[in-house]
């Protein structure tokens, strides 16, 4: 018979006051951003909705949205969006890839991680230069 | 609660439905993918940036349909993805049953406007 057994270490849910010390792994980090860029288009959807219609309705309302888009909130919340879709979109095809088995183990993973990053930002950082006119 | 949650006993909880959510999910993000290549594509190769070209890309029936089938997979795929972050920070059962109510609202809403949108043009 063994002794007394010892406490064994306990593993809690991490409290929404510790998020902002919690230090994720870059795995980690692209899923909660997964999560929160598919949460920010969702909200977005009729913003999204709007500028479409008014862009496909006549000449008129075509040159209205041009303008409209021309203000600088406008376009910071159009390159939010922009990045919203990069990051998902590539987030979602390493999803993908792990669902068919394709780099499930923890290097692997870390390193497609830094893919998804590699390839969305510089992206967002393009469509950010056309956005602001810079070429 | 631990000892009487095996076998028979065991406590199922969740939305039952996950492999077919699941597969859902999988199935329109590959939609979705194909169609903004196809999209990107057509905006790349396009010279004529007025509203005539742009919705002349919108004009072709072929085109339509396969915009209003990306649309109704983007309605699918936001559903289970929106619903998955309600069950999993969504505690009481009241408030979340409110915002799976407000999410179907909202994505049905927004499906309808999108067809009025793509069959005026």
């Amino acid at each position: 018979m063994p002794e007394a057994a010892k406490p064994r270490p306990q593993f809690r849910n991490i409290h929404v006051t510790q998020l902002a010390q919690y230090r994720l792994p870059l795995a980690g980090l692209v899923s909660i951003l997964h999560r929160i860029s598919g949460l920010l288009m969702f909200l977005c959807l009729p913003f999204l909705l709007y500028l479409l219609d008014n862009s496909l309705t006549s000449n008129y309302r075509f040159d209205q949205i041009k303008e409209f888009t021309q203000s600088t909130l406008v376009k910071l919340i159009i390159l939010a969006l922009v990045w919203a879709y990069l990051h998902h979109f590539f987030a979602g095809f390493r999803h993908l890839a792990m669902d068919v088995h394709l780099g499930v183990n923890k290097n692997w993973a870390r390193r497609s991680s830094v893919g998804v990053f590699l390839i969305s930002i510089p992206t967002a950082a393009l469509v950010a230069l056309k956005l602001f006119g810079v070429f | 609660m631990a000892n009487n949650n095996i076998g028979s006993k065991r406590l199922v909880v969740g939305a039952h439905y996950g492999m077919r959510s699941w597969l859902a999910q999988r199935i329109t993000a590959i939609i979705m993918a194909i169609y903004t290549i196809i999209l990107l594509a057509k905006f790349l190769m396009a010279s004529d940036f007025s509203y005539e070209g742009w919705s002349g890309i919108f004009a072709d029936r072929w085109f339509k349909l396969a915009t209003f089938l990306m649309f109704l997979s983007l309605f699918y795929h936001t559903w289970v993805g929106v619903r998955n972050i309600w069950m999993d920070y969504v505690k009481p059962v009241s408030v979340r049953l409110l915002l799976q109510v407000a999410t179907v609202l909202w994505l049905v809403g927004c499906a309808g406007w999108a067809v009025q949108i793509l069959w005026r043009v």
